[in-house]
Order: C-alpha cells, then structure tokens, then sequence
C-alpha cells in the first residue's frame, strides 16, 4: 500500500464516519436523557430531503441547513409527543417515523420535482466545498504530508471537522455541565430527578431538540456534501448503523466516535477489497465486511467483548405520581 | 400529562381502534390533498383496482399472504412481550431455507414431500434467525430489539453473498439462482381453481394463501386455547408474575421469538415456492415492517390480523392501479399510510384516549360522568 492510497483511504473514511458521528450523537444525547431512537434513520432521511428541496428552493446553505434542523427538531418534538408527554411505545413510535420518512419523502419528491422521487442537484455555491483547499495545493508533492497531511485530513469540508469538533462538545455537554448532569441523571433514574424538583419531560424535550438538530445535520451532510441531491432511501441503513456505533461505543461520545471511525474505515476499506485477495486468508467477500458493524455490535451486546451497560431508564416512560 | 379514565371495554376494543385508524387515513387523505390529487378519486380507483376484478382481487389476496405472515410474527412476540422488529431479517431467511432445500433436492423427491419439506425448513430458518437474538436477550441480556435489527442487515447481506458467490447461474446477467425443478412449485391458485373445475385467473395468488389462514387458526389456539399459550401471555403481560407461578420467562422469550420466526419464515413459502420458483434478491421488501402496521391495527388477533393484511393487501394492489391511472400517484402513498397506521395506531394509540373518554361519557350520560367525576 503506497501513501496516496493510505490518504485516500484516511479520506474517504472521514467522509463516511461524518453522517455516523453526527447521528450517533443524535442518539447519544436522547438515550441518555431515557428516549429510545429508532428514528434516526427516518429523520436523517427527512433531514437529506429537506435540505435537498430548500437548497434547491432558495438556492443557499444556510437555508437547506435550518429547514432540515426544523425539520427533524418537529419530528423529535413528534417522538417526544407521543413518548414522553403520552408515554407511547419509543421502539414503535422510532419504527413510525422510519416508515413515514421513506414514503413522504418520496411522494413530496415526486409531486414537487417529477423526477422520480430525485430532487435536482443543488448548484454548486449551495454545496459544501473543501474547507482549505489552498494548504492541501500547497502540500502536494510534498512527500508523506502532501498526501496524509494534505489529501487525507486536510482536504475536507467544514463539516467533517464541525461533526469531529462536536464529539468533545457533546462530551463536555453531558460530562461537565449541570444540565448534562441532570440529563445523564434523567436517563438512569427519573424519579430521582423529579423529585430534585426538574421536570423530567422538559429535560427529555431538552434531550430531543438537541437530538433533532443533530439528525438535521447529519442528513445534510449527505445531500450538501456527499451527493448532489436527494435519491430516494438514499440513508440505506446509515442511521442503524449510527445506532449500533452508539452502542458499540458504550453510550459514551468519544466510544461512539471511534466507532463510528470503525464503521466508516470497513465501508472505504469494503469497496477498495473488492476482488482482491488478501494473503494467507484469500477473497474476502464484500458482504462479510460491510456486515461487520453489525455483527460486532451484536457480539458486544452479547457481552462477549467488554460490557455495555445502557443507561438505566432507557425505554421506561416517566409518569408523575399525583 | 393526566391519567385518563378507564375506558370501557367495548370502546377501546372497537372505538378508539377505529377513531386511530381513521386519524391515520385522515392524515395519508391530507396529504393526497396537499400533492394536488383529489383523495375521492384515488380511493375509488384504489378500490376498484383492488376488489373491482378477480385479477386485481387475487393479487390483493397475494399481497396479504405475506402481510398474514409477518403480520402473525409480530403478534406471537408481542404478546409474549417482545416486540420482534427482526421480521424482515427472519423472513428473508425462511425464503433462504426454502430455496436452498428447493435447489438441493427438488430433482429427486416428488412433491407432495418436497413442499412440507420447503415449509419445514424455512420455518426452521426463520425461527433460528429469531431464536439468536432471544436467546441473547434471555441469557445474555442484550435487548432484542437492538439485536433484530442487526439481524435484519446481516440477513440481507447473506442472501446477497450468497447468490453473488455461490447460487447466481454464471453467465447469467441477473442476480438469481437457476429455478426449482417443477416439484418444488406450489400450485397457483389458477391451477387450483382448474382442478376444482372453477376459472380463476392467472396472478401470483397461490395456495400459499390456505397456508396463512391455517396459521392464522393456530397462532388463535395455541396462544387462548393451550397452556404453552397461557404461559407465553402470562409471561407477556408480567414475567416476574409469570415467574412466581413457576414459569420460566426465559424459556418463554425463547420460544416467543422462535414461533415468532418461524411463522415469518413461511413467507418463503408464498413469495420462493409459490411465486418466483426460484432464490433473488428482495422478495421480502419491507413485508416485515408492514408486519408491524397490520398487527397493531389487527390489535395482536389472528382474526384482526387476517382483517388488517387483506386491507394491506388492498392498499398495495388498488396503490399500484392508481399509480397507473392517477398522475404523480406513487405507491410510496401507501408506505407513508403505513408509517401513519403505526404512528396512530401504535405509539400514539392512547393519546386520543381521553377524547374518547369523554365523547363516550357524553353519550351514557349523566350516570357515568358523576362516576367519573367521583374518580377524579
């Protein structure tokens, strides 16, 4: 393996883990407050539509990004309804807004665009560029920097480095401050909380407005940053795959993060093995490694590699005793 | 957030169903509405399309085989307290085992021991796919959920990586295994019907249709009608309950999900053996999340699950006549009213409770507002 190929592949990794990291923090933040998300992958999905059809709507970012936050802040809000004010089933109501996503997105698709579901690539000026595309030109031909330093890390837009720097965010967040710690407390034992006297419904609101601003990013990311447009079900799984890396990350950002780089790495690596043999082990099927996420979260689940715990109320709705 | 009064029991069990299932259609109406059609005349195109002719009628019925299925799946695990989101994974794997034995021994066995055989071992299939994941959740204490739907991905990806690398016929351009010898098809409703003397038309219906009805019937008594069905509710309704009456909710996860998979599992028999004859990709498509939808509107009953799956089976069948018909019309309508029947109907079913409540105090009258009164 040459150094382009070591860089590309730091890239391209990068560029997956992004939409991983953004969403597995989205669920990060609502599981610890207690709220199951199945939805992730729903309200990515609204949040890559939304940003698509604004972007394409009033021709600005900043535009395409605020309508796919408000977009999936009301799809959250949704969830809290029904679970929290009305203590629904979470798994359910997440199941709900993953089959809502898919059909609405693609319907509102076709009424508005006719094309099939598509939404028209949004122009250039409205897509996320390369964020120091002087220094990656300045690097290269620089033997070893010009192309890790360079095309590997540096090459990047604004996006992939907002999704890194919201990890120890979130972990300060929830780590270090007094509304983290109520949120954290929320999640194992609300009883407790309430009668702290904080409101344990405002708290899991809290948790999921944060949760939908984050979904909202995520699902941008993939319509502003990675594809042109919006392609029907274009999540393909993004958002369970977020949901595993939470988990294989132990409810815990900076577990989550490596995760998520875990994840991103076998999907670049997946698609570069194609059809190569690997000494002493032969072809490795394409399908083995992108199950992979899958299968080791399973088996960590299964507490065969390290223990997870999940936060205590995780799923139980809270209802105040009168 | 108030704790709303006991409804009785005749109008939660048909009332508040209905006024949620009419909120959901409510809502796919809207948004019909909104994308500039007109509800009126795709519900009647709809309709037609799917009960208006034998054609349409006998893919409705096939739509609804499936859905019978999944549907069931979702109920047994439910009510042993389980939500068993894996039905997706559990039915691809049922397929999986129905085709594999088809390709290995359709050429020599005959059919009438051929066709048990593939019901057989796509059951089994279906239900080891689901038994994993409750095993772990019993013994191991990871949740099910979770775990279902990691199965649901590493299914999909073993049916890819199998007929990729081992069951594509090469040089073939389409990702599909060679098709069953002629024994290992299950006979279409059309050469039923021919049997019976009586002109059916041709359409993917099959007999397979008998089979989900006869599943429908013993999922009914083996869950109200048989102790291993008392113990699977008991344990539903409260394991640590069950537990002090000397049942062991462990085994009962277990065989929850294994039921649970190994009716999923049969969807093989209407989609592989009855339809395709032979293995491909997508034969479940999202049946296993239409599972969901039709046992929360079928209220987790065999007869209200067979109700929910023809309405389904409708759906899919009028929705893809109107996307002909209609303009702009596609059949990710009937997802979107999926996903609201599982909003209204499921997360939110009680929400509209106290409405109810209140509307059906109107109607008793004063005797059972002073009641209620006293209570609050």
């Amino acid at each position: 393996m040459d150094e382009a190929m070591i860089g590309s592949l730091i890239a391209s990794t990068l560029r997956v883990s992004t939409p991983l990291i953004l969403c597995a923090l989205a669920g990060l933040l609502s599981e610890r407050s207690g709220v199951i998300d199945i939805g992730l992958e729903g309200k990515m999905l609204f949040a890559a539509f939304a940003a698509g059809a604004a972007g394409v709507a009033f021709g600005s970012t900043m535009a395409a990004l605020l309508i796919a936050m408000g977009t999936t802040v009301c799809l959250s809000w949704l969830h809290g309804l029904a679970c929290v004010s009305h203590r629904g089933d979470q798994v359910v109501s997440g199941v709900a807004i993953n089959i809502i996503a898919v059909g609405m997105t693609a319907v509102l698709g076709i009424a508005w665009f006719a094309q099939g579901g598509q939404t028209p690539a949004v122009s250039g000026d409205v897509r996320m560029q390369s964020m120091m595309p002087g220094v990656v030109a300045a690097l290269e031909g620089v033997p070893v920097v010009g192309n890790i330093l360079g095309q590997g890390f540096l090459s990047h837009n604004v996006m992939v480095y907002l999704a890194l720097a919201l990890v120890p965010a979130v972990w300060w967040l929830l780590f270090r401050t007094r509304f983290g710690l109520r949120l954290r407390a929320v999640g194992e034992n609300a009883h407790m909380v309430d009668a702290a006297g904080v409101s344990v419904a405002r708290m899991r609101y809290a948790a999921l407005t944060l949760n939908g601003l984050l979904c909202g990013l995520a699902g941008s990311y993939l319509v502003l940053a990675q594809n042109a447009s919006f392609v029907p079900n274009m999540t393909a799984g993004r958002g369970f795959m977020a949901l595993a890396a939470m988990i294989f990350g132990k409810w815990h950002p900076v577990g989550a993060l490596w995760a998520c780089l875990l994840f991103g790495f076998l999907d670049a690596v997946a698609i570069r093995l194609q059809g190569v043999r690997l000494p002493g082990i032969g072809e490795v099927p394409v399908q083995a490694i992108q199950a992979l996420p899958y299968l080791l979260t399973v088996i960590l689940l299964a507490g065969f590699i390290g223990r997870t715990v999940a936060p205590q109320a995780l799923g139980r709705p809270y209802l105040k005793e009168r | 957030m108030t704790s709303h009064q006991p409804l009785p029991r005749w109008a939660d069990l048909v009332v508040l169903p209905i006024v949620n299932l009419a909120v959901a259609l409510l809502a796919a109406g809207f948004m019909v509405w909104l994308v500039g059609q007109n509800p009126l005349e795709v519900i009647t195109v709809l309709v037609h399309g799917a009960f208006g002719t034998q054609r349409g009628l006998s893919y409705t019925l096939y739509y609804a085989t499936t859905f019978v299925f999944t549907g069931l799946a979702v109920a047994v695990a439910f009510h042993g307290g389980l939500f068993n989101i894996g039905g997706e994974g559990q039915a691809i794997l049922g397929g999986l085992g129905t085709g594999l034995v088809a390709l290995w021994l359709a050429a020599s066995l005959p059919a009438w021991l051929m066709l048990p055989l593939m019901l057989l071992v796509g059951a089994l299939f279906g239900m080891v796919w689901a038994a994993v994941p409750a095993y772990l959740q019993a013994y191991r204490g990871s949740h099910v959920v979770i775990t279902t739907i990691m199965f649901n991905f590493l299914a999909s990806s073993l049916l890819v990586y199998l007929l990729v690398n081992h069951l594509k016929v090469p040089g073939n351009m389409s990702v599909e295994s060679a098709s069953f010898a002629a024994s290992a098809k299950l006979p279409s409703m059309h050469t039923f019907m021919q049997w019976l003397g009586v002109e059916w038309p041709n359409s993917p219906l099959n007999t397979s249709v008998f089979l989900a009805l006869l599943a429908a019937v013993g999922v009914y008594f083996l869950l109200w009608h048989t102790r291993l069905g008392y113990d699977l509710r008991a344990t539903g309704s409260s394991a640590r309950a069950a537990e002090y009456a000397g049942i062991n909710p462990k085994h009962q996860v277990i065989f929850a999900m294994g039921v649970s998979g190994a009716l999923a599992g049969m969807v093989g028999m209407n989609e592989i053996a009855g339809v395709n004859g032979r293995l491909m990709l997508e034969y479940v498509s999202g049946a296993g999340f239409t599972g969901i939808a039709v046992s929360l509107m079928g209220r987790s009953h065999p007869f209200g699950i067979v109700l929910a799956s023809i309405l389904f089976g409708a759906l899919f069948q009028g929705g893809a006549e109107v996307s002909f018909e209609v303009r702009g019309f596609s059949r990710d309508m009937v997802v979107m009213l999926q996903g609201f029947i599982v909003l209204f109907s499921g997360a939110m079913a009680y929400v509209l409770a106290p409405a109810v409540a209140w509307a059906v105090g109107l109607v008793r009258g004063g005797a059972s507002t002073a009641k209620g009164a006293a209570h609050g």
